[in-house]
């Protein structure tokens, strides 16, 4: 009995322990990179490359979900408002919900399963086939070379991607309460306009999806980077990848709403 | 330089992304209403400010003419100070009136100045004189109970009177 209780709190410490060395070797991870984004933002085509593959190839499906999403804000904020006799007020609730909370979160859920998968297993399979080694025997460093100029891109395609995602979202909303409901085109979009704030409401809707950059992009890099490299291994770094992602998007959503709440 | 096909996709990314941003800066938001010209600050005293905040608008028969700069309290005079941003473009006479306004049942708050007939102008760092707070909705139904019981409680009092004259 106590030899088994022994073994198990023996294992709940080990995998402690194990996590904060994780994270202390991400730590030194995302700065290394930051110290080491010199060189990739002087031969700024290699940030070019990947702003490619992670902004422009995840358009598709941000703009396309962006659309269903405002539509069904439309739908279900119209079907709600009308029975208080306030449906123009659709065009409000569609907008700041997008702008404050749905643009930024589902852009970074949608980066992390398009773009952050593909990440993870890029730079695994280059782990796994030596070619990271490679890079170091020829003096070059792979943190520089790789890591680097694709932490930047993803750091400037998210917020491109975030607003896009809004933009579209209003445009869905617009498509259900305008032409197929039948709401007042211009009550529609003054009462947006009156009661969305350009600062308390755009501008922090930016900030956040500036900060889930960072943190989908760092933990993409890192779950590659430190994956073991076997195909089991990389595999795993994938799902961790979209599962940290997601879970630190959610959780930092909370904390930095609570901070632009505050009055 | 020798361009590639990448180049042009990312440029237009970034392009259409950052019109999306101008975008939802002037066609959502209210950058564009909120903008003001050059502006000249007057203060008002308040009694009671109820939920007025800063940034709040400043209307004028339902015309925005400024913004609510600043708000504090006055440990002398116990009252509230009410900074306004007015645009220079309006002018208004030293007697307007400055009341806290509700757009709507359940609106937000706002200030109304009401032109008064005087000659002179009010100029930056000048006080509004007449002002009038907030209505608070608690006092005004309390005032009506009590006038409402002090009616009922009078009203059989007026009745026996009635009939000991009869």
């Amino acid at each position: 009995m106590l030899e088994h209780l022994n073994t198990s709190l023996r294992g709940i410490g080990h995998r402690v322990i194990d996590r904060m060395w994780r994270l202390g070797v991400a730590t030194r991870f995302f700065i290394t990179a930051l110290a080491l984004s010199g060189e990739s933002l002087r031969r700024f085509h290699l940030v070019i490359k990947e702003i490619y593959f992670t902004g422009v190839l995840s358009l598709i499906i941000i703009l396309v979900s962006a659309l269903f999403v405002g539509m069904v804000l439309g739908l279900q904020g119209y079907n709600t408002l009308q029975k208080y006799g306030s449906a123009e007020a659709v065009g409000v609730l569609v907008a700041l919900s997008l702008v404050r909370e749905l643009g930024p979160v589902v852009t970074a859920l949608l980066f992390a399963g398009r773009a952050g998968t593909a990440i993870t297993a890029e730079i695994g399979l280059m782990k796994a086939t030596e070619q990271l080694s490679a890079m170091e025997m020829m003096a070059v460093n792979p943190i520089a070379r790789v890591v680097a100029p694709r932490f930047w891109a993803g750091v400037i395609s998210m917020p491109l991607l975030a607003a896009l995602f809004s933009m579209m979202g209003v445009f869905g909303g617009y498509l259900v309460a305008v032409p197929l409901i039948g709401i007042d085109d211009g009550a529609f979009w003054s009462q947006m306009q009156a009661n969305v704030d350009f600062h308390e409401d755009i501008v922090n809707g930016v900030i956040k999806s500036c900060v889930f950059g960072v943190a989908c992009t760092i933990i993409a890099l890192f779950e590659g980077y430190d994956a073991p490299p076997t195909a089991e291994g990389v595999s795993r770094a994938t799902t961790r990848t979209v599962v940290n992602s997601s879970l630190a998007v959610l959780g930092l959503d909370f904390v930095l709403t609570s901070f632009m709440i505050s009055p | 330089m020798n361009r590639t096909t990448w180049d042009l996709w990312v440029g237009i990314f970034v392009a259409v992304g950052i019109a999306a941003m101008i975008g939802l800066a002037m066609k959502v938001g209210n950058l564009t209403s909120t903008h003001l010209g050059p502006t000249y600050r007057v203060y008002a005293y308040y009694n009671n400010i109820g939920g007025l905040k800063v940034r709040a608008p400043v209307k004028s028969s339902g015309v925005v003419v400024g913004r609510v700069a600043d708000i504090s309290f006055d440990n002398k005079k116990f009252e509230a100070l009410v900074a306004l941003d007015i645009d220079t473009r309006y002018q208004f006479p030293k007697d307007t009136i400055a009341a806290i306004f509700t757009s709507g049942l359940l609106g937000e708050q706002y200030v109304g100045l009401e032109a008064g007939g005087e000659e002179e102008m009010l100029k930056n760092g000048d006080k509004i004189e007449q002002t009038q707070g907030a209505v608070v909705l608690e006092k005004l139904i309390s005032q009506f109970l009590y006038s409402k019981a002090s009616e009922s409680s009078t009203a059989p009092s007026a009745k026996s009177e009635n009939k000991t004259v009869e």
